[in-house]
């Protein structure tokens, strides 16, 4: 019994030298331990023996049993892990290979300013209201103070459409008055509106015919120039960076009194004067002002009780002050080569 | 051009720095562009003392000349150099316009310490070939050895250009007016122009009448004068007109421009021997004509404004005057019009004549009668003084101006609240002396009366603040902010849309357009799927930007081949934008195109752009919308998409656009293009979003595969499985579509994925093969179709 409990073990461990991968351990294991295995075959005649010497023979092949299972358990996990080695190794790719490039879109760059103006004044409660694009003389030009006639509309060379009553708006400003006439004198109001605008302009790197305002207005009772420079402030900031300074200057516009230009501080130079801003040290950037009696009394509020203030600013000039983009006619190609610059948060 | 040495005449200047006071304008609102001081360092008065042949040269002299202190050597090309002459010397360390700085050389071996001066290489004049031939200035013998010649010449001034925004051109573009804006500034006192002169005992009503036909002309001034003797100008009103930037001609039309530059009132002169004893002013004739002082012929308007003698017209009103009219070398009599003219129709007149002069420009920005009066009786004295005039007694006077005085009434608090400043009554007392308005203060209440010249001002408390303002300088305001109720902005309307759309499409890698809404006849032909008429511009500035657009594709397509030809092939591009047809109705649209490649990767294989990409972005976009299983498409019918690739995309059963490839026609590219109708979309309720809880019980999938006609479409048969299974059928995939060999040639075989589940419980196979063979029967039967064998 023991002899050949030996001779089981011998030519297991010479069986076990030649495994080289689970298959072949997977034979061995069979062939030792499998219902009609080697083991097995040692307790086949048990029948045929006394009670002490079964329990001799079945104490015997079960350690013999767990000593094989134990060599084959340990054998297996390190071919298991011999083997998965070999199987990455064979996955191995070339991580320099060019990426797959996942499609994604790019803003236009006016609404990506839009936005950023858009996001601020939104926190300080203006609402982002639209107005038509064929708009009537009324709202475009005489509900803001600008009668048939004034010199003020020689500077707006307007598209008429209709006579001289439908015509393409050229300002976001009759959406300061539909907004108004909305409000039926008795809402206060915030509210900008970026928009499309046209004017009989030939197109060249600094003019196009159709530009994008951002309008603003509030109406609220109170109201004054002190604080529409304070909100000036906020978007200049907000665009060129917090140490931005700001000036206002007189300046003239028909449905604002007083009106002002607003002028940032220079961001090339910091002031100290360059070609941007013409050795001024500073840009000028929209304009602004009080909201005109006229205007207001048009529109439904009484003057006496309600005040507010009214900005425009350029889109295309911010975003070509921002950005360093010297053609207008860049906004309205879409070249995909040179959008997709613009597809990224800004440095903070 | 401000000349302030002119200004000078009305406002005491002395010891002021002037670019300093540009500074101050400017803050206080009108900005002085440029300053531009006639000063030129180590220029002195010079006397040729002795001009001698140059040795080497046929046209060079070689000149002694006393400069006061010595005699110095000066070789001069010019041809009218000579000895005892008076000239302008620039000696060396003079720097001269272009950046010209003298020095001490050699020409031709003679030593040359300096140079003699022509005005334009001085920069006061013109470089013209007339001023060229004429050759270096000769001064007056008198002219004093060794000091400044621009001092001498009174040319030594300091001059403002301005850009004076529209409203104040009419009192900021005339040297009074430019004076009260000084003295405003600097808190002095104007003083007006002499304007006395005697008057003859012949009264003009002898001579003349008037009579104005035109509503068009509220206010006509006529003075006469008589035995005028024409001749040069005094030097004090050429210097003027020069530094102004006009040209002198003879006393008595530099006379008209001077006063003109005074009061900012233009004045015109006729010869009264040519005109006659009649002026009526009346609008004129359609065609008439009239041949203007340019020796123009002018075919005037019905708008236009004309002065006339009765029978023809002899001056463009505010314009420009007759020919037939005009004051030449023998005239003797004049009649001096001053009058105001509707500042719209002058405008219009010189705009469509082309004729804009500083006369017009003025007329055109409007008038104050006061200078208009004040301008006559300048013009009286200037004529009487320096053209021996006889002015007749009376004035012939149209004026039917409104007279009403503009008075504001309002108290330093209402200044404040507006500027947000605090600004005392008294103070406010010294900004309104400042300004020169009258006012008179009752308890803390102001009473002011806006002077005339302040035609920009409008009676309200707004223009106040401006006024004070502006003086107490934008630059001290401290920044507020509005004292308003918190609330949160927020996108209204169609804008969130947009937004909603925008931020979809880019994140599905589109990216955003902007282009032109107005577009050419071509152009707007492609894509008229609405059957919709356009709005075409009556005045369009040209052909190619002349029709307001009803579909942005058009658009989308030139930005295609804009890419394309930088060799971009890869393009995924959107726009949202207002759409407009012929009744001004407006849609907005969200334009796709999309052509290429969509996911690149060129060396494993890309992902290109095709029908059922696009159709999937589609479908992504409205069900981002909230729009699940609301929209459908059926067989396109725009005829710029190819009839076999293209959809009408419907929602509701409603069509809101399309979809498809662009007809090969159009562009061999496979481009793929989306059109929607933003409006349409909108106008759908959406349901709250809620929770849906997943099945717990096990889903059951089936596959089964139809042979069919090739025109049977997939949707179709997807539609009588549904309606078979009913509800326990959970979702319906096609897995594979064959077209080949093992079918017909008119036949393709579909094959779909069936999910069975049912929320509450778990399905029995019976129940399962139940519905699958009622769904198989019915495909059979209702759409002839065959089961695939598997």
């Amino acid at each position: 019994m023991l002899e050949k409990q030996e001779m089981i073990r011998k030519s297991f461990a010479s069986d076990l030298d030649s495994v080289t991968n689970t298959n072949m351990l997977n034979e061995l294991k069979v062939k030792y331990l499998g219902k009609k295995g080697l083991i097995t075959e040692l307790t086949s005649n048990m029948k045929d023996l006394s009670i002490d010497e079964r329990k001799e023979v079945g104490r015997v092949s079960n350690e013999l049993k767990n000593e094989l299972n134990e060599k084959i358990n340990s054998l297996e996990s390190e071919l298991k892990l011999k083997e998965l080695n070999q199987k990455l190794e064979s996955e191995k790719i070339d991580i320099s290979l060019p990426a797959t490039k996942v499609p994604v879109g790019a803003p236009n760059v006016l609404e990506k300013l839009i936005e950023e103006v858009e996001e601020l004044l939104m926190s300080m409660g203006y609402d982002v209201v639209d107005g038509p694009e064929i708009e009537e003389d009324k709202f475009n030009f005489e509900m803001l103070n600008i009668p048939k006639g004034h010199p003020a509309r020689d500077a707006q060379d307007t598209f008429y459409i209709k006579d001289e009553e439908i015509l393409l708006r050229s300002q976001t400003s009759p959406v300061q008055a539909r907004t108004m006439l909305k409000g039926e004198g008795k809402t206060p109001i915030r509210m900008i509106c970026p928009g499309k605008t046209y004017r009989r302009d030939d197109d060249d790197a600094t003019h196009s015919h159709q530009f994008m305002q951002i309008e603003g207005l509030l109406v609220d009772k109170n109201i004054s120039l002190s604080d529409l420079k304070g909100t000036f402030d906020a978007i200049a900031k907000k665009l060129f960076g917090e140490d931005c300074k700001t000036r206002f200057r007189p300046s003239y516009y028909q449905f604002t009194e007083p009106s002002v230009e607003t002028d940032i501080s220079c961001f090339v130079c910091k002031g100290e004067g360059c070609s941007l801003c013409k050795n001024t040290g500073w840009i000028t950037v929209s304009g602004a002002g009080m909201v005109h009696p006229n205007v207001l009394r048009n529109c439904g509020y009484d003057p006496e009780e309600w005040t507010g203030f009214a900005f425009g600013f350029g889109a295309e000039r911010l975003a070509m002050l921002k950005y360093g983009i010297n053609d207008i006619r860049f906004f309205y190609q879409t070249d995909l080569r040179e959008l997709s610059t613009f597809d990224r948060k800004d440095s903070e | 051009m401000i000349s302030l040495n002119w200004v000078k005449d009305y406002i005491d200047l002395t010891g002021m720095d002037l670019k300093e006071l540009a500074v101050k304008v400017t803050k206080a609102g009108i900005n002085v562009e440029k300053v531009v001081t006639n000063k030129i360092d180590n220029l002195t008065i010079g006397e040729v003392v002795e001009c001698i042949d140059h040795p080497d040269s046929d046209h060079l002299h070689v000149c002694q000349v006393n400069i006061g202190d010595k005699v110095t050597q000066i070789v001069c090309g010019a041809p009218n150099v000579r000895k005892g002459l008076k000239v302008i010397v620039a000696l060396p360390g003079a720097e001269l316009p272009g950046d010209f700085v003298i020095k001490a050389s050699k020409i031709r071996g003679e030593e040359s310490n300096g140079m003699i001066c022509a005005l334009y290489e001085l920069g006061l004049e013109e470089e013209t070939e007339e001023n060229y031939n004429r050759g270096i200035e000769e001064l007056p013998s008198d002219a004093p050895v060794g000091t400044d010649p621009l001092l001498y010449l009174g040319l030594d001034d300091t001059l403002y250009e301005l850009d004076v925004h529209k409203h104040r051109n009419n009192d900021c573009y005339y040297h009074i007016g430019f004076a009260y804006e000084i003295a405003a500034i600097l808190n002095k006192k104007v003083t007006l122009p002499e304007a006395s002169f005697t008057e003859i005992s012949d009264n003009i009503n002898n001579h003349f009448s008037l009579s104005v036909d035109t509503d068009k002309c509220p206010y006509y001034m006529a003075k006469m004068v008589t035995d005028i003797e024409i001749k040069e100008s005094p030097d004090f009103i050429k210097k003027r007109l020069v530094s102004a930037g006009m040209r002198p001609i003879n006393n008595v039309v530099d006379i008209s421009n001077y006063v003109m530059l005074e009061y900012g009132q233009p004045m015109h002169f006729f010869d009264k021997d040519k005109l006659g004893d009649k002026i009526v002013v009346r609008d004129a004739y359609e065609g008439e004509e009239i041949t203007t002082l340019d020796e123009k012929e002018r075919v005037l308007k019905a708008s236009d404004i004309v002065i006339t003698d009765g029978e023809k017209p002899v001056c463009i009103a505010g314009v420009m005057g007759g020919l037939n009219t005009d004051v030449d070398d023998n005239t003797k009599t004049i009649l001096i019009e001053s009058a105001i003219f509707d500042s719209t129709s002058i405008r219009y007149t010189a705009g469509h004549l082309n004729l804009r002069s500083e006369a017009s420009i003025r007329y055109g920005k409007g008038l104050n009668y006061e200078y208009t009066e004040k301008a006559m009786m300048r013009a009286c004295y200037l004529l009487e003084k320096y053209a021996n005039a006889k002015v007749l007694s009376g004035y012939v006077l149209h004026d039917k101006v409104d007279k009403t005085e503009k008075i504001v009434t309002f108290k330093a608090e209402d200044v404040n609240k507006l500027l947000g400043i605090t600004i005392s009554t008294d103070d406010m007392k010294v900004e309104l002396g400042r300004l020169d308005f009258d006012y008179k203060l009752e308890g803390d209440t102001f009473t002011v009366v806006i002077p005339r010249r302040r035609l920009d001002i409008d009676p309200n408390v707004n223009d106040i603040a401006e006024e004070i303002g502006r003086l107490y300088g934008y630059h001290n305001l401290v920044s507020t902010l509005p004292r308003v109720p918190i609330r949160k902005g927020e996108y209204v309307g169609d804008v969130k849309y947009r937004k909603l759309i925008s931020k979809r499409l880019r994140t599905l890698g589109l990216n955003e357009c902007k282009t032109y809404t107005l577009t050419s006849p071509d152009m707007a032909k492609l894509f008229r799927y609405e059957n919709k008429e356009n709005v075409v511009l009556p005045n369009p500035m040209s052909m190619d930007k002349s029709i307001i657009r009803s579909s942005v594709l058009p658009s989308l397509l030139n930005i295609y081949e804009y890419n394309k030809s930088r060799k971009v092939n890869d393009v995924l591009l959107y726009e949202i934008s207002k759409v407009y047809d012929v009744t001004f109705e407006e849609d907005t649209k969200i334009a796709l195109l999309m052509k290429g490649n969509y996911i690149t990767n060129s060396w494993a294989g890309n992902s290109k752009v095709d029908f059922y990409l696009v159709k999937g972005i589609v479908e992504n976009v409205l069900d981002y919308l909230g729009l699940k299983n609301r929209y459908s498409f059926e067989v396109g019918t725009c005829s710029d998409l190819h009839p076999g690739m293209s959809a009408n995309v419907l929602l509701d059963r409603e069509n809101i656009g399309i979809m498809g490839r662009v007809h090969p026609s159009l562009y061999k590219d496979e481009i793929y293009v989306v059109e929607l109708s933003l409006g349409k979309i909108m106008s759908k309720n959406v349901k709250a979003i809620k929770y849906k809880e997943s099945s717990k019980y096990p889903a059951i999938s089936k596959d089964m595969a139809f042979i069919v006609k090739k025109d049977v479409m997939a949707k179709d048969i997807m539609d009588v499985i549904k309606k078979a299974c009913g509800r326990l059928l959970t979702d319906i995939n096609v897995f594979d579509v064959y077209v080949g060999e093992n079918v017909g040639s008119d036949e393709k075989s579909i094959a779909f994925n069936l999910t069975f589940q049912d929320p509450t419980r778990t399905l029995s196979d019976e129940e399962v093969m139940q519905l699958f063979n009622k769904a198989i029967d019915a495909v059979t039967t209702k759409l002839n179709a065959v089961l695939r064998d598997k």
